[in-house]
């Protein structure tokens, strides 16, 4: 029963126990190893990793297979070990027109200098379960001889913006900012936040909920006329200047997908007409999410470019105050807790009102009772 | 675990049957938006699902399919949802405007004039044109039982007043026989002169919105536009680099980083048969490095 006023931690350890086994699951199938996570569930590390703020594929891995799978549980564990880790620096900012390329489509253009690459891509597949294509089916060969090499290096692949932008078609990158960019995960977030913290926030949001905001700005609840300008996912060198060395050195490379939105023209009496940006950037590939981020990005410039704030997408502090899911998470599921003391003081209080409903019910019945029986006799 | 089997063109015969229904009563009421019950489709929506559900509730083992996107047949959409129809159906497929029976599109009508007989079906995202002046659909419903269509009116209006023309350049809305307004589709509005009183049947698929609609051959279709603004379409200042073809719609094509750019057409069949007729755009490389 769970009504135990005493024994509280003894079945706290048993629901613990519980988990584990259920976790394990049936003992005669073999437990399930972090690189088969990785490797083949890279997608589900991608999120994880994104939404966490943590770069780390065996962690998430490790987070999804503690989880069992649950990814916003997973997210919650590597983001509760990230908040423990000291900082020593700040890398600088990433150059993504540098990618090693594995995909890069843009729907704007037909072609471009470094072209369409396709890379690998649920797109363009049909849903019939159980057809996985020939890897599936050739465990033994060396993916390496037969199959399409899997980055498509050497080549140059410009950003389409910066295309667009060489004829002033497309507002131009912002100017550096003065001021280091600001962090969510260290500071307060407070209204209204500059673009910078918006995109952390986005970078960090939930898939679904960003998707759904997305979404719905297509369907007229803030419309701004995406186009999807460029979609890039591939590998880039992460750098750092340490002050004692002076110049910058490389820390390693992480997997990135990035999205320019290219959305309808502004322009004013001062400046000519040209299309207007949103932008998306998120670990591993997940072109779901940072579309949805650029979208929303964009929709969220609704002050900036002078348009009227009338849906949801566009109301930074709707989006930002609800878009992380471990908060979300936190409070929808604390509803679990026990709130005995204030359910208490409800049923107090609504004991009182029906009581005194029902002695005013019965006033009037009895009022009325007695006036029929006068109209009767 | 057995391989699940599929009917002819996929979707079962009651489901076609239903999508025919919806199909024939679209044709009755030309423009307006009949209310389907969508199905889930092997591929995501907003990439074809209405206009596969239409093609698969029409197409016969006889019919020759053309499937393009953006006006070319080779695009990666238009080659996945053609390979589905060659797999599921079994049917014999084509690149050819003048070839084929059933025409799915995205986004282009094709230049080559449509003939009797044939369909052109649409692959619609947005069903509803008024959907981004009014949200809601009980609202947007409302409107066109109606016929309450000045807010587009004002909406071009305004364009005209902010930008001196009108700023819809794509799904620019038609008035279809006279009174429902209608959404073309994304398609250019260079395109829209070739709904009206064309010999084809015009069907459109709205997969996730759950509405089919139909122009029936040799119908009235209008755009909007007013006496001292009346409806233009978009004119290129050359011609088809490969083909030399003027009066169609093209591609811009970047060819490098410092600002170079190709112009092609869009339809890409109507260019083959050109330049396989011998026409030659100023941009055409020689016959022989075309053949590789």
């Amino acid at each position: 029963m769970y009504v135990a006023v005493k024994g509280g931690e003894k079945a706290i350890e048993a629901a613990h126990q519980l988990l584990a086994q259920a976790r394990r699951g049936d003992q005669s199938v073999a437990e399930i190893e972090l690189a088969q996570i990785s490797e083949q569930l890279a997608l589900a590390v991608a999120r994880v990793m994104s939404e966490a703020s943590l770069y780390d594929t065996e962690l998430a891995a490790l987070a999804i297979k503690q989880a069992r799978g649950d990814l916003i549980e997973a997210i919650f564990l590597a983001r509760a070990y990230r908040t423990t880790l000291p900082r020593f620096g700040e890398s600088l900012p990433l150059e993504t027109s540098r990618m090693t390329i594995e995909r890069r489509i843009s729907a704007c253009f037909k072609d471009m200098p470094g072209g369409q690459v396709l890379g690998p891509t649920f797109d363009y597949t049909h849903r019939l379960l159980g057809e996985m294509g020939q890897a599936q089916d050739a465990p033994g060969a060396a993916a390496s001889d037969a199959g399409p090499a899997s980055a498509v290096a050497e080549a140059s692949y410009p950003r389409v913006a910066d295309l667009l932008g060489a004829q002033a078609l497309i507002e131009t990158d912002p100017p550096e900012p003065s001021e280091p960019p600001g962090d969510i995960t260290r500071e307060p977030l407070e209204f209204p936040a500059g673009r910078d913290l918006r995109l952390q926030a986005l970078a960090r949001g939930d898939e679904g909920f960003l998707l759904g905001l997305a979404y719905s700005t297509q369907r007229g609840f803030g419309r701004t006329h995406p186009f999807a300008g460029e979609i890039r996912f591939g590998t880039v060198d992460v750098e750092f200047e340490a002050p004692e060395l002076g110049f910058a050195v490389p820390l390693g490379r992480i997997a990135v997908t990035e999205c320019d939105m290219v959305n309808q023209f502004r322009g004013t009496a001062n400046t000519p007409p040209q299309f207007t940006r949103g932008y998306g950037l998120v670990f591993g590939q997940s072109e779901r999410k940072a579309m949805s981020m650029s979208l929303v990005d964009r929709a969220l410039r609704a002050r900036e470019f002078g348009e009227e704030v009338t849906a949801p997408a566009q109301d930074e502090e709707f989006v930002l105050s609800h878009s992380d899911n471990v908060q979300a998470t936190g409070f929808v599921e604390h509803l679990k807790l026990p709130h005995y003391v204030d359910f208490q003081a409800e049923l107090v209080l609504v004991r009182q009102l029906r009581r005194e409903w029902e002695e005013r019910h019965a006033a009037a019945n009895e009022a009325a009772a007695s006036d029929e029986r006068k109209a009767a006799e | 675990m057995s391989q699940p089997s599929y009917n002819f063109a996929y979707l079962d015969e009651q489901t076609k049957r239903m999508i025919r229904r919806a199909i024939l009563k679209a044709i009755a009421v030309p423009g307006y938006q009949v209310p389907f019950a969508s199905r889930e489709m092997p591929m995501p929506y907003g990439w074809g699902t209405g206009g596969v559900q239409v093609t698969a509730s029409i197409i016969g083992p006889k019919d020759v399919l053309k499937v393009i996107d953006q006006g070319s047949d080779d695009t990666t959409n238009a080659v996945s949802i053609r390979a589905f129809f060659a797999k599921v159906a079994r049917v014999a497929v084509t690149t050819h405007t003048h070839e084929a029976s059933i025409i799915q599109t995205r986004h282009r009508i094709p230049e080559a004039e449509l003939t009797a007989g044939q369909i052109i079906v649409f692959q619609v995202p947005i069903p509803e044109p008024l959907r981004f002046l009014e949200p809601r659909e009980t609202e947007t419903r409302l409107m066109h039982a109606l016929e309450d269509y000045g807010p587009m009116h004002v909406k071009l209006y305004e364009d005209i007043a902010r930008h001196g023309h009108i700023a819809t350049t794509y799904a620019y809305p038609v008035r279809v026989a006279g009174r429902y307004l209608m959404d073309p589709s994304p398609t250019p509005k260079f395109d829209n002169p070739k709904m009206q009183m064309s010999p084809a049947l015009q069907l459109f698929g709205a997969g996730r919105e759950k509405r089919i609609y139909a122009i029936p051959p040799y119908t009235d279709v209008v755009s909007l536009d007013f006496e001292d603004h009346p409806f233009e379409v978009q004119r290129f200042d050359r011609p088809c680099g490969l083909c030399g073809a003027e009066s169609v719609y093209l591609d811009e094509v970047i060819t490098d980083d410092r600002g170079g750019r190709l112009f092609v057409c869009s339809d890409t069949d109507h260019c083959e048969e050109r330049r396989a007729a011998g026409q030659r755009g100023a941009d055409a490389v020689p016959q022989a490095e075309e053949l590789r």
